[in-house]
């Protein structure tokens, strides 16, 4: 067992043990609340250029199921847990946490006190820090290399290289089993035929009247896959474009919608995809926006953004709905929020706020078919209560 | 929306007296609703038969009635107290079914009182099996497929359709009895068939088996405007097949990706989104272990065992929310009461891990089967909190409080693999140390998963548990290494088990592990894994880390010791004395830290000590928590000998003990000590001696001249306690006892028949106080926990009353007792002998307090911090007496414990007790047995058998019996006795003659009353103990002391001549 360090740049030094794959990095350190799902935390582009916190102190208990995953592959910097399982023990395991990181070259450390490091994010802010397994480190030389890290352009990192198309469902059946009943064929998942998740969707409502299936332009600036999939499980056919193209190239395919993913870093880093939202925005196509995609037209739109001072991160945010006054357990993973104060009214106004700390959770654009969410509908991991958000957006494509 | 403005007076329906499945956890529940419900300006109307509740105390409600808890008595207090609403979701099982049925006969209506929370339509939905089903079906939700027959044909027919195995539940049977699982058509019609027949009503319920699939729970809200949350999902490490309060549950769920977590949570808030509850509710999955197929087991409407342990697991007070709610309140108005920050409406995140085990009552019943089934057999449990699950088991372990400490300690290194293998498809409350054992001897995990389907993940965290060992057991002989040490601890393992391995000795471990800075660091259970900053000190400890806990000071700082896991002997009552002395602490300025492990307890909710330690109450965790916290002092006397077995630690590491000094408990304890007091103080008791082995036993009790009383010293409940009539029995009594070795001596004293009395009462140092005198209705040799107490002493006079009030004070003056003390006492004729003095807190202290007004815990403590008795505005000595007979009636759980003895003894057997409260005694006695639930007459035919000795006195109360309408059946000797005195008794042929028989006549279900006296000994007479079983599991009430069979006779003559009750609010006394 190697020993490994967690350097915060305040100079807080946590000892460890190593694992995953071997090597130094220096990243945002942030923590993550949900007590299961460190695979879908793992594999959601929204943590690239982050390093994660696990606050449950039991990870890799049911190992990795490579359907989980939310994208191609793992991105945060590095991953810190307190225990770490000997054994994975799930029936649809595909392998340990520890091969999976040690593949996706990711290194990790176990064995930390992670609930003093929650305390210090929480009572500090969110900061920088180094993993490493340097017993020589020396601090003199790290910190100031851990001070001038920034998460970057780290859309780019993440986003799909090409666009491609994903046909929506033509048959309920097709989305596999109803929540329930999936009974699981080990053999037929061991010959790679792949066991399908049971279906939450119960409508195919993704096309029209006359049968069409409704066409949506998902703008990937790092897109969970079940946004693709909760869209084509309705019937929808979702197109997914790079976060450099154009917003000509995707009005020229014609879309029924329009949606902006969810994303890492800073929004206001990504300076030239804000102008071609915007021109989206003004196209009059329906759009509906998740988490970096919501903060993205905001800007574009000319309203502000900041960093929280430790972000949200877990599966137990409440966020109110103030047209309903209903209250929804989601899912979220975000370090920066709209500005409401200096929000324009003829704009947008809030459609969603955090019940625990009142910041924006979403935006309801005056005058447009256009609403959009801080949290995470699509959910994996977390609470699946706001899956409806989907059924709102498919309804004003009908519109 | 905002509180409902129609709500002012409320009345909550409490659960009753303590039973097997409903438990402290409803007077943990309904408390802090009643509290929750004041703090709006709600006016709270309490109805509770249960006396040893906190939620009966007049500061938690406004008016309190501690009455029998049946509908017509619900009635009568409506009309006296006209509430607006009721509440009926607060009082387990019993409140809900109370609630339904006058809701149901439209009496609610009649009286304008409106149902609070969930509505009757969805308690009848969530309740009724084939409502329930049909919900299920139209939602799309999955149960097993069932069935419920008539005949075995049809049995067979739908068994066809679903496939083998099937489970077989009779209806109207107790216990489970009459049920099972049937693999094939052979053991199906044979299950049936005798199910069948056990069934009152004929009907068997034949259902898919499920059993071996994973039994996951979530606890989940809803308000009325319809938001729901999850507070937290629990993992059963048993599967399904075992009932969870008898499993060892895990909270999060450790094995589910999240995958099938949000699949059940999404489940189950569509579940509770479609049957429209508004406030707490469980439901119970079962999942399949290698697909995502997964069934509905059950739901309750309800605040429940699950949800009492759901509140202490994530520190959210679902009770507290669910009284919100039910006044109209939405999630998103409640505040979270931890972090005063955010809102109800979240769901809580676990930054650590939480174990339950269930305490379970098999040291009482050694004749009872150990077997888990489907039906709860615990009596309590335990719970801990680690941050790692292998720490988190080993704590929970070591707070059972039942001799083991480690997964060595019960021993099957005897077995051999394949033995083990056998051993292994045993399910009972052995299995973990079982599996242990098999890991040992190299049995696989794939092959303990197979035969036990317990998942892996917990298979290995065994193992991890038995490498520990094996390496500390490696390392005897050399140093131990600091790292090996360090990981044991992180794990939980106790510095004794880490001496006992190792061969070294408890003090070079601590020594050790100061030496190397490995000591305990504490956390606070925040609701949030540390998001949000909490104001809450729940604290848990764990190795390694930083320490959240800090020494306050400032003002003076006491630590209470909680009384653990509830078990027959040591129940609730402590709870409330811990909980009461707390209070009056605080009142009187101290810092007041509890320590506790009980999860169903009021004393255990964050706000009502300053600080709470939820950890063991073993020495070792006690110690550390000592050392960072410092305390001025510890009280011991009110958490019954949990607390009391903690003082010479508490003294060694130099905490003073408040109010009666070790020493002197030591000298009530030990009988040459406590000889040489009731020498010097004159006062007589029973002729007898100690002794460790069988032989010298013999030796005192035939010196003595049998019978006699022989029983271990330092236990509660009469633990071990039996009446011996020859050498032959003392043999049993002494092996029995000397299974678990035995720190102190054992006693063996004549046994003296007569009048038995107890009391507690407050001593200063100089004077003492008397609140009342208890007499009970059997005669000694029934355990005072199983006797039927009654208050003001009935039947003895003055003489004997002032030479009680005297030798109580010369016993308290000569132990220097200050605080509590409990003496029993036995009267014969004009003389009055001492049988056993506690200087502590009792199982009557409640009661008493109650009904004579007299706050006995506070004054306690009040002595305990220095004032004394007469500053406290009481005159001392024996208080005027109550103008009210307040009668305690003892309460059973026989028929959840397969094969228990139900025969009543010195060794205590009850679970709960009721209060029947009256001017009148008759009353009194009525309500009581009432209250415990014996509601008679019914078909007024009963069966006497009684032992040759009981003849004379069963020929007087038979000929009441026959007064009161009552056809009598006897076996053979009886029935000639009883129509020899002229008494008509029908004989019926014993079991083993030809039908009918006397248990033929049983499970006719028409028969009121079984009396049924055993011959002296244990289990000698067979027929008997089937007679009686067979009984309690068909639901006919069997009484086996003669007194207590003329006391039901009394209280039925009254009835007879009377209407209506007349109410009694304890709030007004």
């Amino acid at each position: 067992m190697k020993k490994a360090f967690l350097i915060l740049e305040d100079g807080t030094v946590f000892e460890g043990t190593h694992f995953g794959a071997e090597k130094e990095i220096i990243s945002e350190i942030v923590f993550n609340t949900s007590m299961a799902g460190y695979l879908e935390v793992l594999t959601d582009p929204s943590y690239a250029g982050q390093a994660v916190c696990m606050t449950y102190p039991l990870i890799g208990n049911y190992g990795v199921c490579y359907d989980d995953m939310e994208s191609r592959q793992a991105w945060p910097d590095a991953f810190i847990v307190r225990e770490l399982s000997r054994i994975p023990s799930n029936f649809r395991c595909d392998c340990s946490l520890q091969e999976f990181l040690e593949k996706q070259g990711i290194p990790g450390i176990e064995g930390i006190d992670t609930r003093q490091l929650t305390r210090i994010l929480r009572e500090k802010g969110t900061m920088n820090g180094c993993v490493t397994t340097d017993e020589n480190y020396s601090l003199q030389e790290l910190i100031p290399k851990m001070k001038a890290y920034t998460t970057g352009k780290v859309v780019e990192k993440v986003t799909c290289l090409e666009k491609y198309l994903v046909s929506g469902v033509k048959n309920l059946k097709e989305n596999g089993p109803v929540s329930g009943l999936a009974v699981f064929d080990k053999e037929a998942y061991d010959r790679g035929e792949r066991e399908k998740r049971p279906s939450l969707v119960t409508k195919l409502n993704g096309r029209t009247d006359e049968g069409r299936a409704l066409k949506v332009a998902l703008f990937d600036f790092g897109a969970k896959k079940n946004i693709v999939s909760s869209l084509a499980a309705r019937g929808c056919d979702v197109t997914v474009y790079p976060a450099l193209t154009k917003a000509e190239e995707i009005l020229a395919d014609s879309p029924d919608g329009i949606m902006l993913s969810n994303g890492p870093g800073d929004p206001k880093d990504c300076g030239s995809i804000i102008d071609e939202v915007r021109k989206l925005y003004e196209s009059d196509v329906p759009i509906f926006a998740i988490c970096l995609g919501h903060q993205l037209i905001a800007l574009a739109t000319g309203a502000d953004t900041h960093k929280l001072k430790y972000g949200h991160r877990g599966g137990n945010h409440p966020v109110k709905d103030l047209e309903t006054g209903r209250v929804y357990i989601s899912s979220q993973n975000h370090g920066y929020v709209v500005d409401t104060e200096r929000l324009d009214e003829r704009i947008a106004v809030p459609a969603f706020i955090n019940v625990n700390d009142g910041t924006n959770e979403g935006l309801k654009y005056t005058g447009k078919n256009i609403f959009t969410v801080q949290f995470h509908p699509e959910c994996c991991p977390g609470p699946q209560d706001s899956g409806y958000l989907f059924d709102r957006f498919i309804e004003m494509m009908k519109k | 929306m905002p509180k409902n403005q129609n709500v002012h007076r409320v009345m909550v329906i409490g659960s009753g007296p303590i039973v097997i499945g409903q438990a402290a956890e409803f007077d943990y529940a309904g408390t802090q609703a009643c509290r929750s419900l004041k703090e709006e300006g709600v006016e709270v109307i309490l109805v509770n038969s249960n006396p040893a509740t906190i939620m009966t105390d007049k500061n938690i409600a406004d008016k309190v009635y501690i009455e029998p808890l049946t509908v017509p008595v619900l009635e009568q207090i409506i009309e006296k107290e006209k509430p607006d609403s009721i509440l009926p979701t607060l009082g387990g099982q019993a409140g809900l079914n109370l609630g339904m049925e006058l809701e149901e006969s439209g009496f609610l209506k009649e009286h304008n009182v409106a149902l609070l929370g969930t509505t009757a339509e969805t308690i009848r939905n969530a309740e009724g099996r084939q409502e329930f089903k049909d919900l299920m079906e139209r939602i799309g939700e999955p149960v097993a497929a069932s069935k419920v027959v008539k005949t075995v044909e049809d049995g067979i027919a739908f068994t066809n359709t679903i496939g083998y195995p099937v489970v077989l539940r009779p209806a109207y049977t107790l216990g489970g009895s009459g049920g099972g699982i049937a693999h094939n058509q052979i053991e199906l019609e044979e299950i049936l068939e005798n199910g069948l027949r056990l069934s009152r009503v004929g009907e068997v319920l034949v259902e898919r088996c499920i059993a071996g699939w994973k039994e996951i729970e979530y606890e989940v809200m809803r308000d009325s405007a319809g938001n729901v949350i999850t507070v937290c999902n629990m993992e059963n490490i048993d599967p399904v097949g075992v009932h969870t309060g008898d499993s060892i549950v895990v909270a999060p769920s450790q094995t589910l990706s999240d995958k099938e977590y949000q699949m059940l949570r999404t489940s189950a808030l569509k579940i509770i989104s479609e049957l429209k509850i508004t406030g707490g509710c469980n439901v119970q999955f079962a999942l399949h272990p290698t697909s995502f197929e997964y069934c509905v087991i059950e739901v309750n409407p309800r605040v429940s065992r699950s949800s009492a342990l759901a509140s202490k697991a994530t520190g959210y007070p679902i009770a507290k929310v669910a009284a919100k709610i039910a006044l109209g309140f939405t999630l998103d108005e409640i505040k979270n009461a931890i972090t005063k920050k955010t809102y109800a409406s979240f769901e809580p995140a676990l930054d650590y891990c939480v174990v339950k085990m269930p305490r379970l009552p098999f040291d009482k019943f050694i004749t009872a089967k150990r077997t888990l089934t489907t039906q709860m057999k615990a009596t309590g449990e335990v719970m801990s909190i680690c941050n790692n699950f292998e720490g988190a088991l080993m704590k929970a372990i070591r707070s059972l409080e039942q001799h083991v400490d480690c997964l060595r300690s019960y021993d099957f290194s005897g077995l051999d693999a394949n033995e083990l293998r056998e051993r292994l498809k045993v399910v009972d409350d052995q299995r973990i140390w079982v599996i242990a054992e098999a890991l040992r001897k190299g049995i696989s995990y794939d092959e303990i998963h197979e035969i036990t389907m317990i998942d892996i993940w917990f298979i290995d965290k065994i193992n991890r548990i038995v490498e520990m060992e094996k390496a500390l057991e490696e390392s005897r002989g050399s140093s131990l290494e600091t790292e090996l040490l360090r990981e044991a601890k992180r794990m939980e393992f106790p510095d004794s088990v880490i001496a006992r391995l190792t061969g070294k000795s408890e003090e070079d471990i601590l020594a050790a592990r100061r030496r190397e800075g490995i000591t305990p660091v504490y956390k606070i259970v925040d609701t949030c894994a540390a998001e949000f900053d909490a104001e809450t000190p729940y604290y848990y400890s764990v190795y390694g880390g930083e320490n959240e806990a800090r020494e306050t000071s400032g003002k003076k700082k006491v630590l209470v010791l909680g009384s653990g896991p509830i078990r027959i002997g040591q129940g609730i009552e402590f709870d409330y004395c811990s909980v009461h002395a707390t209070w009056a602490f605080s009142k009187a300025g101290y810092e007041t830290i509890i320590i506790n492990n009980n999860p169903e307890t009021v004393s255990t909710d964050f706000d009502i000590a300053d600080k709470l330690y939820f950890e063991p109450l073993t020495n070792e965790d006690v110690e550390a928590i000592v050392d960072i916290e410092k305390p001025d002092g510890a009280v011991v006397q009110f958490g019954g000998q949990t607390a009391i077995k903690l003082t010479e630690h508490l003294m060694k590491i130099g905490v003073p003990i408040l109010g009666t000094k070790a020493e002197d408990v030591d000298a009530a304890e030990d009988r040459e000590l406590f000889d040489e007091i009731l020498q010097k103080t004159g006062i007589p008791r029973a002729a007898g001696g100690t002794v460790y082995t069988a032989q010298e036993a013999k030796e005192v009790a035939n010196r003595l001249g049998y019978p006699v009383l022989v029983r271990p010293s330092y236990v509660l409940g009469g633990q071990g306690m039996q009446i011996a009539t020859c050498d032959e029995e003392i043999e049993v009594f002494m092996e029995i006892i000397n299974r678990i070795a035995q720190d102190h001596p054992i006693l063996v004293d004549k046994y003296l028949q007569g009048k038995e009395i107890e009391v507690d009462a407050v001593c200063d140092g100089e004077d003492i106080l008397i609140p009342g005198i208890m007499e009970h209705i059997e005669r000694t040799g029934i355990h005072s926990g199983d006797s039927i107490s009654v208050y003001p002493a009935p039947t003895i006079g003055k003489l004997i009353k002032d030479k009680i009030a005297d030798y109580t004070k010369r016993l308290a003056m000569a132990l220097h007792v200050k605080g509590m003390i409990n003496i029993q006492f036995i009267a014969i004729d004009e003389d009055v002998y001492v049988i056993e003095v506690n200087p502590r807190s009792s199982r009557t202290v409640p009661y008493i307090s109650k009904v004579t007004g007299i706050p006995i815990v506070d004054l306690a403590t009040e002595v305990i911090i220095g004032k004394k008795i007469k500053e406290l505005g009481y005159k001392p000595g024996l208080q005027p007496e109550a103008e009210y007979y307040a009668i305690k009636m003892p309460v059973f759980s026989f028929e959840k414990i397969r094969g228990a003895e139900i025969s009543l003894g010195p060794e205590m057997k009850s679970t709960g007790e009721c209060l029947g409260i009256s001017k009148r005694f008759d009353e009194a006695l009525y309500k009581a047995f009432l209250g415990a639930g014996v509601q008679l007459p019914k078909h007024k035919q009963m069966i006497i058998t009684v032992k040759d000795a009981d003849k004379g006195e069963a020929i007087s109360v038979a000929r009441r019996f026959e007064k009161l309408g009552y056809i009598i059946y006897a076996t053979r000797s009886t029935a000639a006795a009883l129509n020899e005195a002229g008494v008509k008794a029908r004989k019926v042929n014993k079991i083993h003659q030809e039908s009918p028989t006397v248990m033929d006549l049983i499970l006719g279900h028409k028969i009121d009353l079984v009396i049924d006296t055993p011959t002296q000994g244990r289990d000698k007479n067979r027929d008997g103990f089937l007679i009686r079983r067979n009984s309690i599991e068909t639901g006919v009430y069997c009484i086996t002391a003669m007194d207590t069979a003329n006391a039901l006779a009394r209280a039925l003559e009254n009835v007879v001549a009377q209407e209506k009750l007349t109410l009694v609010d304890i709030a007004a006394l």
